[in-house]
């Protein structure tokens, strides 16, 4: 059973242009001019239910504005959107009963009063019957550990504090599919890892639907089979997390220690006939570079280590941090295509 | 359902708990008004012992009525949903499975009981004590007034709500607001009754809705409204009630399609 499905979502927006000067502010004063902009283009795609699903792209690539029109806040100018058997912004009532969204941005909770008096307006509102919501804020209490917050006004919360009773608000009604638009921003690592263990356990517990958007990897790699990266409104990458390092993933680097001086010749010696960028940084130390397919690190490895002593062996992986930002500043996949001079980083979308 | 907006009423009312300075400085802000109301109307009266109707003791009745009734009706709901939906915060409110519209209008009315029971009813009292105010003896007459009283909370609330919604439609709606404001608080009777302005303005006055805010119900109160005519301004402000209903459901549904959310 598909939990959300998307058939060439559009949204454009009409946003008022300021003339300069004053002649243009008389001008507008009477007669506005609007720029279209289209934020989301025709994009499709299928989540089926238990799934985490992560959303990336860069800022202002339509991450949100797809994340309102999927919650129903947002009316598509075209295309379609069933979410949980619903058209979000058609029964936006009774489609919203089902969903939990949190914003990482915007507080839910009502700002001047108790966490605990916020859950309670919450269970009404979401109609819980009591024996349901004495279960489940236990669970969450307990999970989130929120026991010492509950009494406290939100505006007395930190940030990594407030943000768990944030989740945990948005949990309270047992949501089939939960919505998270920057989930971590701006918390530490402590705060990041609880939440994301708790969003795995969650998930398979539940069987909860998750779709985050998120500017940190990490939690991509910790929680998500699959991504879709959105670039100026378009997919250009619907797949695994894996797939994606293995393609655009240039290679593995290897540091290693050396016993005793070495000298880059020598190295050269060493791996002839492998395509390997040495690069040497101390008489001790050096680096090698080790594209994917063209050369493997057990080869390389194994000419060196046989000939010289080793201290120490780091093998870096390309992170993702590094590829994703490598594919924003590329841009789509169309336009590599047409460069054509890098062929280790060919067409993406396979949607 | 009923339960979620009686429950969105209670946490109105805490909010307003939470502030508790703002409150005690309302209070002594209404009584200077109420205050230097009754001075400024006793130097206009000097020998004159009726003047547009009234005389001085249900002018000075009117005054401390129309304000004390202002606490209950007034509230700031206009600039509150054009915050929201300008710092896009309104979207956290389109993830609930609630009215946008009828949660706005249970806060105010969480804000309008709490004052009515914190703040009007200890107000009246200490005022009554100081001025010469004739309270009516009639308990039915209480019982109307009540009524009345409610119906200028919706009727205000209405005009709050759909000043507040075209925040959707203009970029800045605080010219508008101020404007509402002020014709609120001028056109509804509250700083002059209705009965004082010349001829003509009396008829226009008559045709809009702020007079029901107001001035017909101070009027009835005070006893310048009588009888059967109680009931026709009773209808009048049902009237108007029911009319503001649909440009507030026109505005509402069109903002839908005109929302976005703006910061992210």
């Amino acid at each position: 059973m598909l939990a959300i499905d998307v058939h060439q979502l559009r949204k454009e927006f009409q946003v008022q242009q300021s003339r300069g000067g004053l002649k243009g502010a008389f001008q507008d004063l009477f007669r506005r001019e609007y720029k279209h902009v289209t934020a989301v283009k025709d994009i499709s795609f299928q989540i089926p239910k238990g799934e985490i699903c992560g959303y990336i792209g860069e800022n202002g690539a339509g991450k949100s504005t797809t994340i309102k029109m999927l919650t129903g806040i947002l009316v598509p100018t075209s295309g379609e959107i069933k979410v949980n058997g619903y058209v979000p912004f058609k029964d936006r009532e009774k489609f919203v009963s089902g969903i939990g969204v949190v914003f990482g941005q915007r507080s839910q909770l009502w700002w001047d009063i108790g966490v605990v008096e916020s859950f309670q307006l919450l269970k009404k509102v979401y109609r819980v019957s009591e024996a349901d919501y004495k279960q489940r804020l236990d669970e969450l209490v307990d999970r989130l550990q929120l026991s010492e917050l509950l009494s406290r006004p939100v505006r007395k919360l930190s940030l990594g504090q407030r943000m768990r009773c944030e989740l945990a608000a948005s949990l309270i009604h047992n949501p089939a599919i939960l919505f998270l638009d920057e989930p971590t921003i701006g918390l530490d690592i402590v705060v990041k890892t609880e939440i994301r263990e708790f969003l795995k356990s969650l998930n398979q517990r539940y069987e909860t639907t998750i779709l985050l958007t998120t500017h940190d990897l990490q939690d991509i790699e910790a929680l998500c089979s699959r991504v879709i990266m959105l670039d100026d409104g378009r997919i250009i990458y619907d797949g695994g997390l894996q797939e994606l390092k293995a393609k655009w993933g240039k290679g593995k680097e290897v540091v290693l220690q050396f016993e005793y001086p070495v000298t880059l010749p020598k190295l050269h010696e060493l791996t002839q006939g492998l395509d390997v960028a040495w690069q040497l940084e101390n008489e001790l130390s050096a680096k090698v570079f080790i594209p994917y397919e063209r050369a493997n690190v057990s080869e390389v490895l194994s000419r060196v280590v046989g000939v010289l002593q080793i201290q120490d062996i780091k093998i870096n992986e390309t992170n993702t941090d590094d590829i994703v930002r490598e594919i924003y500043k590329s841009g789509s996949a169309e336009v590599k295509q047409t460069e054509d001079t890098k062929q280790d980083e060919g067409v993406l979308t396979h949607a | 359902m009923l339960s979620a907006y009686l429950e969105i009423i209670r946490m109105r009312f805490l909010m307003m708990l939470a502030y508790r300075v703002n409150y005690y400085s309302g209070i002594l802000i209404y009584a200077l008004n109420i205050g230097s109301y009754y001075f400024v109307y006793k130097a206009i009266y000097g020998d004159q012992t009726v003047i547009g109707g009234l005389t001085l003791g249900q002018m000075t009745t009117y005054v401390a009525i129309s304000w004390m009734g202002r606490a209950f009706y007034f509230n700031n709901l206009d600039r509150e949903i054009a915050t929201e939906i300008r710092d896009g915060s309104v979207a956290v409110q389109l993830i609930r499975p609630y009215n946008y519209v009828y949660v706005k209008m249970m806060q105010g009315l969480g804000e309008g009981i709490f004052r009515l029971v914190l703040f009007t009813t200890p107000g009246m009292i200490f005022i009554w004590l100081l001025l010469p105010i004739d309270l009516p003896t009639d308990p039915g007459l209480w019982a109307v007034y009540l009524v009345m009283l409610f119906f200028s909370f919706l009727i205000n609330t209405q005009l709050n709500i759909i000043t507040g919604l075209f925040a959707f439609f203009l970029e800045n709606n605080e010219g508008l607001m101020r404007m509402k404001r002020v014709a609120v608080d001028l056109f509804s009777g509250l700083i002059i009754p209705i009965s004082f302005f010349p001829g003509w303005s009396k008829t226009v006055m008559e045709w809009l809705p702020f007079q029901a805010i107001t001035y017909l119900p101070s009027a009835v109160f005070t006893g310048k409204i009588t009888g059967a005519e109680v009931f026709g301004k009773l209808g009048i402000q049902a009237l108007w009630f029911f009319i503001l209903i649909i440009p507030m459901y026109v505005l509402w549904s069109r903002s839908r399609t005109r929302l976005f959310v703006q910061g992210g």
